[in-house]
């Protein structure tokens, strides 16, 4: 081996063996333990769908998993109903201090996921803020206790905090299209909603794509708010769940089975809406937006 | 029929269009000639609507326009880089102003036919923009500009995009769109060359105003300054001080040589200034024999480069002045040797700053 080769392999070893330990071999544990015998609570090595075959007999396993997708939904909806018109006014109305603006609303992605999280208790809480003004405004006697602990104090934290993952790929889209484009619109007769719908918005669909694909796959599989801000009928997410699969239940295969699950969705959502995302690429990139987030994917 | 009075923009502290005022004839090919920053992109973009005026007028058939955004006026644009909706087939990106304007189907039908068939490209209407080469998205973005019959075409830098020779070729082809289809062409370029192949009036910029407006040859042949001619062509610019004038000539003093050239009226005597010769015009003749009439200067040669239907002799006025003649590809140019250069009176012409 000449010593160009021996320190090119040295280079490659360390991100090598970094993904291999952290996440090559955890991905192939829990492949491993889905497939193995949960016996008077010890886990026996002997291969075996029964973790299948309970996830998918017993409702709260699917329903979990379904619900889960409905919260994702509802919080990718909103994103994008917040996100595209923000990143819209950030990319072609806002001239001045553009990069500052933008910064503002990434500038929550530094501030830790918890922080977040406690942040919309204290809103949303008994003595919170929200109640303290409604009641000091007179318009009501007693609190509300229906803001906190609910599906919807759980879908307004995720929208908050995945907002900026939905604007950030729809902002960075609607920049790359070329002004002239849109002078070219106006100069064929379109007025500004006509040259919105057909030149600007179906430019934008992968950045749209690629946004809603984040904003969904991440709530999705988050923990944190349904634990601190779900109630009776929320505060059970997917990874709630196995989280106490793993824990008080001890049931490591069961808890891997619905992990595998979960990751086959996601792989197949990310896998779908690269593959939709290339079908619109018009620019003749080679990957799109997604793939690029995944490390190019094909 | 397109009248500009004093149209004017600044952009913040940066005069880009400073008073210019031009009427464009129907049917004219005028183009807008000037280095980059001259203002000559900013002006057409008034035109378009892109751009509001700090002042001044925009009118067509005397009613303004300048208020008016750009889908309600009836002039249309050919980009730069063409501006290809990429999302769209070129039947599409064609069609996208009569659908704007709600013309029914079948018409739209027969008159993309007819767009594309104009453009050489009806066989490619399928296909998507980045399937094309260069040549074919210009001739596409004509094609869109073109079939909404339009008062007035712009074109913005139409060519720029592509390499020399297609360039020659689609500069031809352009003319003669223009001519079959009788639009007036407003065209900016930074290519005096393209100007002068093309143009029926240049409009020459500098620091957004127009300097000299008038046919190609009046450009070439009568440059108004000193500029002009150096900005137009390729020309020698002598300088020295004038020591006789009269009506329509005048003659300067360069060193020991005495030359003479046209002017406008008369020149004020001892005044600084230039005589402009093209290279063309100068003939290099063997330092004795006979030679009269014109302007004979003796010259030392510096260098002969072949130039394939020329040859670029660069020389050295007794003064040192440099000037550069062009000869015929045949004549033989010795390097060193001391010649006589002689040019027609009537093919110098002064010119001032």
């Amino acid at each position: 081996m000449s010593r160009n080769r021996l320190r090119t392999a040295l280079a490659a070893a360390l991100p090598v063996g970094f993904v291999t330990i952290l996440l090559f071999i955890p991905y192939a544990m829990l492949l491993v333990h889905s497939f193995w015998r949960l016996q008077g609570g010890v886990i026996r090595h002997e291969l075996t769908l029964e973790n299948y075959r309970r996830l998918f007999g017993t409702p709260l396993y699917p329903d979990t998993i379904l619900f889960s997708a409905g919260i994702a939904l509802r919080v990718t909806a909103l994103s994008l109903l917040l996100a595209y018109p923000l990143a819209y006014l950030l990319a072609f109305k806002v001239k001045r201090h553009k990069q500052l603006m933008y910064m503002a609303v990434i500038i929550p992605l530094w501030v830790s996921y918890l922080v977040r999280a406690y942040a919309w208790k204290i809103i949303l809480g008994q003595e919170g803020i929200l109640n303290g003004l409604l009641q000091s405004a007179g318009l009501i006697d007693q609190p509300l206790t229906f803001l906190l602990y609910s599906r919807w104090a759980v879908i307004l934290a995720l929208t908050h905090i995945y907002t900026p993952f939905t604007l950030m790929p729809i902002y960075a889209v609607l920049e790359a299209i070329p002004p002239a484009l849109r002078e070219a619109s106006q100069d064929l007769y379109a007025g500004r909603w006509q040259t919105f719908l057909r030149v600007i918005l179906p430019l934008s669909l992968p950045g749209v794509l690629a946004g809603s694909t984040f904003a969904f796959v991440l709530s999705m599989g988050d923990f944190l708010a349904p634990l601190l801000l779900g109630g009776n009928d929320s505060a059970l997410m997917v990874s709630n769940l196995v989280w106490s699969l793993f824990g008080v239940a001890y049931n490591w295969p069961l808890g891997a089975a619905v992990s595998v699950v979960v990751l086959l969705m996601t792989l197949f959502l990310l896998w779908l809406a690269n593959k939709v995302e290339t079908a619109m690429n018009y620019t003749g990139r080679r990957d799109g937006m997604i793939g690029a987030v995944r490390g190019g994917g094909r | 029929m397109l009248e500009l009075r004093s149209l004017t923009k600044r952009f913040g502290d940066f005069m880009a269009v400073d008073g210019v005022s031009l009427a464009i004839a129907p049917g004219e090919f005028l183009t807008f000639l000037g280095a980059s920053g001259s203002g000559k992109t900013t002006t057409l973009r008034m035109i378009a609507g892109f751009e509001t005026p700090t002042a001044g007028e925009i009118l067509m058939d005397g009613a303004s326009i300048a208020d008016l955004p750009p889908f309600k006026r009836e002039v249309n644009t050919v980009f730069q880089q063409y501006a290809l909706f990429p999302h769209m087939s070129v039947r599409h990106n064609v069609e996208y102003g009569l659908r704007m304007r709600r013309v029914p189907a079948a018409e739209r039908r027969s008159r993309v036919d007819q767009a594309l068939a104009m453009v050489q490209l009806g066989e490619l209407a399928a296909r998507s923009p980045r399937q094309l080469s260069g040549g074919q998205q210009q001739r596409v973005a004509l094609a869109r500009a073109l079939i909404n019959r339009p008062r007035v075409l712009l074109l913005d830098e139409p060519l720029g995009a592509l390499d020399l020779k297609l360039r020659k070729q689609m500069q031809l082809e352009l003319k003669h769109l223009q001519t079959a289809v009788g639009i007036t062409f407003v065209y900016v370029t930074h290519d005096q060359e393209e100007a002068l192949t093309m143009s029926d009036r240049i409009a020459l910029m500098r620091q957004g105003q127009l300097i000299q407006v008038g046919t190609p040859r009046d450009l070439y042949d009568r440059p108004a300054s000193r500029y002009v001619a150096d900005f137009i062509g390729e020309t020698n610019l002598l300088a020295g001080t004038v020591v006789e004038s009269r009506s329509g000539e005048a003659a300067l003093q360069i060193g020991v040589d005495m030359l003479r050239g046209v002017c406008d009226g008369r020149l004020e005597t001892g005044r600084e200034a230039w005589l402009a010769v093209r290279p063309e015009a100068i003939a290099v003749r063997p330092p004795v024999g006979e030679w009269s009439g014109g302007n004979v200067v003796s010259a030392t040669v510096r260098e002969a480069v072949y130039a394939g239907s020329a040859v670029r002799v660069h020389a050295t006025l007794t003064s040192g002045q440099r000037i550069v003649a062009h000869v015929a590809a045949g004549t033989s140019v010795t390097v060193g040797a001391a010649v006589r250069l002689a040019w027609p009176v009537e093919r110098g012409r002064f010119v001032q700053e």
